[in-house]
């Protein structure tokens, strides 16, 4: 049971960096307090390297990787700050704002919605590409909590963290392509769900006002995500 | 059954044939079948029994003879003959003509460069047997190849003789079987699984589903071999719900198969078994990457994951995997039959053995074709798909689907293999040759592909499923004469973008049409933007 766990060194930035085998580029990049931009990615849910804003350059690979899903190898010499990676993630910016109905003005995050500051965090100055405005529905019949498409970024934290931490698998995705949209059961009313434990775990890992809940200020929308860390913590300490 | 018997079986099958003097053998696959021909199976097989020549003449339904265009197509043996555009009422002057003068006005002449110029490994039986009888494989040498590694094979000298053959994978990349099959029996663990990728979806591309039509025993004997030589007891065939024909005759193969003791428990008498089931495809066309196909199979969304870690150390399951597209497997048997050597003899210095192509487009002779690797993509138009047509003027050729990219004029002396199409800025793909003469527009068709890409991105990745809607949108706007040339750059400019930052193949290959016309046809793009107009005539300007 008890094998040597492995330490890789590696090179990230140009900074001396170490890991475990079995850790990805982000975390360490993290430990280390280098910053790589992510949305999809929640500490404590599974990643699934799908917003691509973590993509880093990685020395002898032609292919840009995703941190959050690389494993740390010897020797690595990763790059995350290259000109060509933040014109790459200011664009993945552009075409998510360019995808639904994202009004920072009227939202109910404003202030404190990921995808706003992750723009300004990266200088997104205007969307370069035209906008799609499509006609998506909100659904509001839960009693506690609303789903808005228009907000959606489609990074499926709250599916994951439904599946993985809740244990009622109530939301997924379906449709695909641009037609993806996250459904509750099987695409019934969110009200109207046997599955949902009304746990509010979604609307929290959130990162957009596309899942908020009723009847409370903007400024007090803040998302309390404290229990993940500590919820898969306590998990895999009892495995 | 021991690989002795499996000798006297066909020996026996071998004493059976002469029997009959005549045998028609008219195509039943798919693009025959979609022109009447099982209808002018049953008018054949009527007017046999009309006159009472049951035991003088066989009417027998065979895989793909190849040249669809003239479908429906039937081969009378042993005369040689071979018919094209047979419909029902032709039937008693065919029967009457037997063993006499053929019918002259439905001769499809065979010594015509469409059939001189092919090389057939893969579609060696195609059209010669039949599909729903096990017996007629045999009697073609099949399963010799699996008792023969069962018998004094190791896994180690399969696996040898497969890379000697430096097979590569048939699905696109062109990734060495033999190292992939290495990496997965190098794999930990005693559960592994073998996969065959049969989610054909490139428009325009049919190869697969000929090859599990007219001979899918050839498959399964490629799986089984496969499963030996990687450690493996399961198999899974995925196979797409559009080709019901093709699950048919899957289902029957396998269960022929398992009957004599060539699949299953115990293959041969021996300890070695393995099992194979069908999966369907739910029509969708990214099921095809590898990493969602096993999610596919695994009864979740299919959708691709990142990978490292490739299905060969973490695939279905959980499992290692070893998954090949069909003309791969396809290729197997006669490997281990002739030998890696023999295969290595055929083809360039990097691109071994053939490749079958799915000819469609503005050329003749459209149909199903096997080609050694390295033959010109002239010869390929030219000399076996006889041109084009009505005096038109060849403009390009589009390889390798939604993934590929248009070759023009100037390259058509270039030698078809992976490295030198991926040179010219497309990819061999799975086989699907679309090729289109000047009544074509290149940005029409890079918008055709595009919309292909739209509608089948599956959603997950941010570049591949926004950033193809923009870049079709963009392309919608140029070939109605509403674009501006900044709205050029953006293009380019997206292209790179999707095409380095997607998560999967799909996406990393979707802008692929778009770049190569862009760098061989950049003057109709402009002259939709400047002029407002379409060289070819094809797109409509709003004024």
């Amino acid at each position: 049971m008890n094998q040597p766990v492995r330490v890789k060194t590696l090179k990230i930035d140009d900074r001396d960096v170490s890991g475990r085998e079995d850790e990805t580029i982000l975390e360490i990049a993290r430990q280390n307090g280098i910053f790589i931009p992510t949305l999809c990615n929640l500490q404590g849910l599974t990643p699934i390297g799908a917003c691509r804003l973590c993509l880093v350059e990685i020395k002898g690979v032609s292919r840009l990787l995703p941190a959050c899903v690389t494993r740390v190898e010897e020797g690595m010499e990763v790059y995350t700050q290259s000109e060509r990676l933040q014109k790459y993630r200011r664009m993945v910016l552009e075409l998510l704002f360019s995808e639904r109905n994202h009004i920072c003005s009227v939202c109910v995050v404003n202030g404190h919605c990921e995808l706003q500051s992750m723009a300004q965090v990266l200088g997104m100055t205007h969307v370069s590409v035209p906008y799609r405005f499509p006609r998506l529905p909100v659904d509001a019949s839960h009693e506690r909590f609303v789903v808005d498409h228009n907000r959606c970024i489609l990074c499926t934290r709250c599916v994951r963290v439904c599946d993985e931490i809740e244990g009622a698998h109530t939301w997924d995705v379906m449709g695909r392509g641009i037609d993806s949209r996250v459904i509750t059961d099987l695409n019934q009313a969110w009200g109207e769900s046997e599955t949902c434990t009304s746990c509010g775990k979604c609307v929290n890992v959130c990162p957009t006002g596309a899942l908020f809940e009723k009847g409370k200020p903007v400024s007090e929308r803040l998302k309390k995500r404290q229990f993940l860390p500590y919820l898969t913590m306590m998990r895999e300490e009892r495995r | 059954m021991t690989p002795e018997e499996l000798r006297k079986l066909a020996e026996s099958q071998e004493e059976a044939r002469p029997a009959p003097r005549h045998r028609i053998k008219i195509c039943v696959a798919a693009g025959c079948l979609s022109a009447g021909s099982d209808r002018v199976r049953d008018a054949l097989q009527n007017e046999v029994t009309r006159r009472g020549l049951e035991n003088e003449c066989e009417v027998q339904g065979v895989g793909c003879l190849g040249l669809c265009t003239m479908g429906p197509l039937m081969l009378v043996e042993p005369d040689g003959v071979m018919y094209q555009n047979v419909t029902e009422s032709d039937a008693a002057a065919i029967v009457e003509s037997l063993g006499k003068k053929p019918v002259e006005q439905l001769v499809c002449p065979s010594d015509m460069s469409f059939f001189t110029k092919q090389y057939k490994i893969v579609l060696e039986n195609s059209g010669v047997i039949d599909p729903e009888k096990i017996e007629d494989y045999i009697a073609r040498d099949g399963y010799t190849a699996l008792a023969r590694v069962l018998e004094d094979m190791s896994p180690q000298d399969v696996i040898d003789e497969i890379t000697r053959s430096g097979l590569r994978g048939r699905g696109g990349a062109g990734y060495p079987t033999g190292l992939k099959w290495s990496t997965v029996a190098k794999a930990g663990g005693t559960r592994k699984f073998v996969i065959c990728n049969a989610d054909e979806g490139d428009p325009g591309a049919f190869m697969d589903r000929s090859v599990l039509e007219s001979d899918p025993h050839r498959v399964l004997e490629g799986m089984a071999i496969a499963a030996y030589a990687v450690g493996a007891s399961q198999g899974y065939l995925y196979v797409r719900a559009e080709y019901p024909l093709a699950v048919k005759r899957l289902r029957t193969a396998i269960r022929q198969a398992e009957r004599l003791g060539l699949l299953g428990n115990n293959i041969c008498g021996t300890t070695f078994s393995f099992h194979v089931d069908i999966r369907l495809g739910a029509g969708a066309f990214v099921c095809g990457e590898e990493t969602a196909l096993i999610a596919s199979i695994e009864g979740k969304r299919g959708q691709p994951r990142p990978r490292p870690p490739y299905p060969a150390e973490y695939g279905l399951w959980g499992y290692p995997t070893l998954i090949n597209n069909v003309e791969t497997f396809a290729n197997i048997a006669p490997i281990i039959r002739n030998g890696g050597d023999w295969f290595a003899s055929i083809g360039t210095e990097k691109s071994k053995g053939t490749k079958v192509f799915a000819l469609a487009g503005r050329v003749k002779n459209t149909g199903l074709i096997e080609v050694p690797m390295g033959i010109t993509l002239r010869e390929i138009i030219f000399d076996i798909g006889g041109g084009i047509p009505d005096g038109h003027r060849f403009k390009a050729v589009q390889t390798g689907g939604p993934s590929g990219g248009c070759i023009p004029e100037q390259y058509l002396d270039m030698p078809v293999d992976y490295e030198s199409l991926a040179k010219v800025g497309s990819i061999m793909g799975s086989g699907g040759m679309i090729v289109m003469d000047e009544t074509s527009c290149m940005v029409d068709v890079a918008k055709f592909f595009m919309d292909f890409c739209v509608s089948e991105s599956c959603g997950k990745c941010v570049p591949c499923r926004v950033g193809t809607v923009q870049m079709y949108n963009i392309l919608n706007r140029i070939t109605s004469g509403e674009a501006t040339m900044e709205d050029l750059a953006l293009l380019e400019e997206l292209c790179d973008m999707v095409k380095y930052t997607s998560l999967c193949g799909l996406g990393q290959t979707a802008p692929n049409p778009v770049l190569s016309t862009l760098q061989y046809f950049r003057d109709e793009y402009v002259a939709h933007i400047v002029d407002k107009q379409c060289p070819a005539g094809v797109c409509q300007m709003r004024q």
